[in-house]
């Protein structure tokens, strides 16, 4: 099952997502990064249907981008965050889209910030989140070391802490995590944790 | 489970001498796991009129934004407030609109009307107005509010007492209900201020 979780620092924020690509019994693949840079300061983690995720996520930044187009200015993370709501919502009742988001971002007024959007579109702002199995793991772990203000060395720990406690105590553990990390210098990957690499496909 | 007890609420209005109080309590929550202790249920529409949404948090932001529009549109239009037997009215309006496709919410709205007179009403999902001169409740721990309320209820309260009395309610109904709690949030409204409190409770 696919585990999303992401927290906020002292001025930066961090997600990080399983990258396994799973239908029913089989791994398609295990390096499927699920954080996509929405834009220069911003990420948006998601997790649930795989063709919804693709699809809803990358709509979502092309319509970011063609505001900062028309617009000449970037949209806030509030701004991004509620618009995603918006869409989601909108299409909850017609044609429901089932994608779990994490949306975290820096802006340099307000600082980082991270939210909780659900697929049926309840957006509320938070300083840790998870979604899936993986999150009755991980919010146990965040809410015991969590404190505000962490720097990156204590938040990156406690991300591995999260992570080492998925895959002990998770049956479907996902083997592989992608930690993406975004502030005041944009939104960047800054490691995986990998324990199973894809086979490599022997020359013809 | 129902589709109304997905994210857990609590809601209560009381009516005092020329003064109101509503409270809500601050648990979001996805069936069994609490997701945040900091949800707000209760928006101000103008300095005399608050309005909690109680139900499914998603039909909650999507009906607050669309009465919010509705207000300024008044606001607009008319340049006065609404009237909160007006607004009452509206909310009603707009949730009959989906009776075949409903919003899931029990609104709870509560104001001082002409003369400084305190108004309360609740009504169902799908726009069935209760008035009541005491007080109103709505959420999953509606029963427990009924009986706490019932019982600790006095005509004409003073604020300070008032809050007392909605406070020591909300606090002990809430408690036997698994799906709502983590504090409290209580606004007590009088002609010529807004005190908005929050209150400790049991953490769970």
């Amino acid at each position: 099952m696919e585990c999303v979780f992401g927290l906020v620092g002292n001025d930066f924020a961090v997600v990080a997502a399983d990258t396994s690509a799973v239908h029913s019994i089989l791994v398609h693949k295990s390096n499927e990064d699920k954080i996509m840079i929405l834009d220069s300061h911003k990420l948006i983690a998601a997790s649930g249907e795989s063709g919804d995720r693709v699809q809803f996520t990358e709509y979502i930044q092309k319509n970011v981008a063609l505001y900062q187009f028309r617009n000449g200015i970037p949209l806030t993370t509030a701004a991004a965050a509620n618009f995603t709501r918006g869409e989601l919502a909108t299409a909850l009742r017609k044609n429901p889209y089932f994608v779990n988001i994490l949306l975290a971002g820096y802006d340099k007024e307000t600082g980082p910030s991270l939210y909780y959007i659900d697929y049926i579109a309840t957006l509320h702002k938070v300083d840790k989140g998870a979604f899936g199995y993986g999150s009755y793991f991980s919010l146990a772990m965040m809410d015991r070391h969590y404190h505000s203000g962490m720097t990156v060395e204590e938040a990156i720990d406690l991300v591995d802490k999260c992570i080492m406690e998925i895959r002990s105590r998770l049956v479907v553990a996902p083997p592989n995590f992608v930690i993406k990390i975004v502030d005041k210098d944009g939104a960047r990957e800054y490691a995986w944790r990998e324990s199973v690499k894809d086979a490599t496909v022997a020359s013809a | 489970m129902s589709i109304f007890e997905y994210n857990g609420s609590a809601l209560v209005a009381m009516v005092g001498k020329n003064c109101f109080a509503i409270a809500s309590d601050r648990r979001l929550g996805v069936q069994l796991q609490t997701i945040a202790t900091d949800f707000q249920r209760i928006s101000k529409i103008h300095d005399r009129l608050f309005l909690g949404l109680s139900g499914l948090a998603t039909d909650a932001q999507t009906l607050y934004q669309r009465l919010v529009f509705r207000h300024k549109l008044y606001q607009l239009r008319e340049e006065r407030d609404m009237k909160p037997e007006t607004f009452a009215n509206l909310v009603s309006a707009i949730l009959y609109e989906k009776r075949f496709g409903p919003y899931f919410c029990q609104p709870v709205i509560a104001g001082l009307g002409d003369e400084d007179k305190p108004f309360i009403c609740t009504m169902d999902s799908i726009g069935a107005k209760e008035l009541a001169k005491d007080f109103v409740v709505a959420g999953t721990a509606s029963e427990s509010l009924y009986g706490a309320c019932e019982s600790m209820f006095k005509e004409d309260m003073e604020p300070e007492e008032l809050f007392e009395t909605v406070s020591q309610a909300l606090l002990s109904s809430v408690d036997r209900d698994c799906l709502s709690g983590w504090g409290g949030h209580v606004y007590v409204v009088t002609p010529t201020e807004v005190k908005e409190r929050i209150l400790k409770g049991r953490m769970d």
